[in-house]
């Protein structure tokens, strides 16, 4: 059974008279602890391909199943579990609580599923030196660069270790050295924890890492094959 | 259903301080208006206080015991035989302050140039003190002394209307229980002043063995009265005093129909008022709310799509009302409970109000600050405070995700 299998979904928008196809009859099936890049020009569908497997959007049709589990029929706090316990998320812009620390940010998924104080504290720390914001964790969003909080918002959507981590541009503002170490150790996670992970970019650098990659343009799969990663 | 209840807190706590001068304002909202809930009623309660005190004074009494007719026809032959053994245990009652017997009776009053018609009072003078009558009333001569005192005390307006003076002697007329005319003659030997113009027009007292004889009725007597600690439940000394006698036992709320039914129509004046406060707060506090949700769409969108539930959203909104709510109700009644304590020798209006001493109202008004009012603005406010903000908390919980996160760009 596929991690993630998706079945003729399409999402219009209707814009003045003419229609905008954000997702049009796309179908395809991603295997649980691959490695995947989405890529494609601005406005080819990637981030609306994203929140619909999330489950953070309606489609106008098209079926959409994380391990067996009908995502499109999923009630709104089954849609909510299901992220907080299965689902890592890197969005493209709006990542942080902003009244909340780096550190308590991290921490906020672990709090609501529950996960003890001490535990907690300790692996918010820990992810963020690996992420490179030693020093930070008690600064609140406002006090970060795009880049440190684009990292924070990493940091928190591997901290519990999920099935799937599905992540929007999660490199946009980093420099190379922190682009490189936070691939390799997206990849670690992936081989170590067979944790799929699904990045949406336009950047070469991460495309080379993936073992596959699917291109998008104007809402449709125009590309998908496999590579060998670096 | 898990919500992060230690997640969902700490975020509602940060948000009600990142508008610091929003939340200070509402917070200032509240507690004025829990003031005004708290110390109004206080000072309504007081005046209620006051006027139900002074009319017990006149009446007095809280609760007396007659013969069974005669409320209906308060005449000579409907009289009481004087306390029995029995009686007389129950009024040694703690609940018993004080207590007198009376003999009262229709009566007709006349100097040399005048009749009247009055309520003649055959009294203890002893016992009507300890029940109320004050000595200070006295305005001319004395009081009586004793129930054997032969003198009469009258009021000033009926002194006048007969047209006489301390000193000088009248005649009182009644009917004996057999029917015949009984009449004798007094000398004035005190004249008293009443807030009611027409009890000094109305009441005249002589001593309660004096008028015994006179009416030939023996040691019988028409009331007895009984006065307990607590005027606002006389019912329970009611109750009890009937328990031991045949006669009719009534409490003053049965007595005066109009002051009981005010004391009533209070409770649901109090509870109508602190609502309508509320009401006025409660544009405010939705508002507010209503604000801090636009304001957020985006936060709102983002924690659904970090695995909060939709309920959670709802609560962490009612949970922050809450903290507003909760900080407003601890200054509102901080604020109540020291004025009304500091005005506690009573709040003087006699320079800016004259008029309320004609009224019969004191121009002194002390707030009394019942617990259970008290308790009742709190209520009134955390329950109307939590379902004012249900609406706001579901608009929130409302949004797709997608639509909150995409109002970035
Ligand atoms: N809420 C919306 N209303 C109207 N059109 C929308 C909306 N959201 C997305 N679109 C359109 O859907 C198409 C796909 O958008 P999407 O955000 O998925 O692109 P993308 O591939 O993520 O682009 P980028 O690389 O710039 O992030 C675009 O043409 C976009 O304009
Ligand atoms: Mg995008």
């Amino acid at each position: 059974m596929a991690a993630i299998s998706c079945v003729d979904l399409c999402k219009y928008y209707q814009q003045g008279d003419a229609v905008i196809k954000g997702l049009d009859h796309v179908s395809l099936e991603i295997e649980q602890g691959s490695f995947v890049c989405l890529s494609g020009p601005s406005g080819s569908g990637k981030t609306t391909l994203l929140n619909a497997i999330g489950g953070l959007d309606k489609l106008d049709s098209g079926k959409i199943s994380i391990d067996g589990e009908r995502v499109d029929q999923l009630g709104k706090a089954a849609l909510a579990d299901l992220r907080l316990h299965s689902i890592g998320f890197v969005f493209q812009a709006y990542n942080l609580i902003p009244v909340l620390s780096a550190r308590e940010n991290v921490e906020f998924v672990m709090q609501v599923q529950g996960v003890s104080a001490s535990e907690r504290k300790q692996r918010a720390f820990r992810i963020l030196a690996e992420v490179g914001l030693q020093g930070m964790e008690d600064r609140r969003p406002a006090q970060l660069s795009g880049g440190q909080q684009q990292r924070v918002a990493v940091a928190r959507a591997i901290v519990s270790q999920p099935k799937l981590v599905l992540a929007d541009e999660p490199t946009a503002n980093l420099d190379s050295a922190s682009l490189e170490k936070l691939m390799a150790r997206f990849r670690e996670l992936n081989k170590l924890h067979r944790i799929t992970f699904l990045i949406a970019t336009h950047d070469e650098r991460v495309m080379s890492w993936a073992e596959r990659r699917i291109g998008m343009e104007d809402g449709r799969v125009i590309h998908d094959a496999l590579q060998a990663p670096v | 259903m898990r919500l992060g209840v230690v997640a969902v807190s700490t975020l509602a706590w940060r948000n009600l301080w990142r508008n610091y001068r929003r939340t200070m304002i509402m917070l200032l909202a509240i507690s004025v208006g829990v003031w005004a809930m708290i110390f109004m009623t206080a000072v309504l309660r007081g005046m209620v206080d006051n006027m139900v005190t002074q009319a017990l004074d006149t009446l007095p009494g809280y609760v007396q015991i007659h013969a069974p007719n005669y409320l209906d026809d308060p005449s000579v032959t409907h009289s009481l035989p004087a306390p029995d053994p029995s009686l007389l245990q129950v009024l040694g009652d703690p609940l018993v302050a004080a207590w007198t017997s009376r003999v009262k009776v229709p009566a007709m009053i006349s100097s040399e140039y005048e009749n009247r018609g009055v309520t003649l009072i055959g009294v203890d003078p002893e016992g009507e003190q300890a029940l109320g009558f004050d000595i200070h009333d006295i305005t001319q001569g004395r009081f009586l002394v004793g129930a054997n005192d032969r003198g009469l005390v009258i009021g000033r307006k009926l002194l006048q209307r007969l047209d006489t003076r301390l000193g000088k002697r009248i005649v009182i007329m009644s009917q004996d229980p057999g029917n015949s005319i009984a009449d004798r003659g007094f000398r004035i030997v005190g004249v008293f002043r009443a807030d009611l113009e027409s009890r000094e027009e109305n009441i005249v007292y002589a001593g309660r063995s004096v008028v015994q004889t006179m009416l030939g009725m023996g040691s019988e007597v028409s009331e007895i009265a009984v006065r307990g600690h607590d005027y606002r439940h006389p019912q329970v000394l009611a109750d009890k005093i009937q328990a031991e006698t045949d006669a009719r036992v009534s409490s003053w709320l049965e007595l005066d129909p109009y002051l009981s039914t005010m004391m009533r129509v209070m409770d649901g004046f109090v509870l109508v008022w602190m609502v309508v406060v509320f009401l006025a707060l409660s544009f405010g506090l939705v508002n507010t709310l209503m604000m801090a949700v636009f304001e957020r769409i985006r936060e709102i969108g983002l924690m659904q799509a970090l695995g909060m539930r939709p309920s959670a959203i709802v609560y962490q909104f009612l949970l922050e009302s809450l903290l507003l709510l909760l900080l407003g109700l601890l200054a509102g009644n901080l604020l109540a409970v020291t004025t009304i304590y500091v005005l506690r020798d009573g709040i003087d209006l006699s320079g800016v109000a004259q008029g309320l001493e004609m009224m019969g109202a004191a121009s002194v008004m002390y707030p009394v600050l019942q617990w259970p009012d008290l308790v009742l603005a709190n209520v009134v406010v955390i329950v109307l405070g939590i379902a004012t903000s249900l609406l706001p908390a579901w608009r929130a919980a409302r949004y797709l995700p997608v639509e909150a996160i995409a109002r970035t760009s």
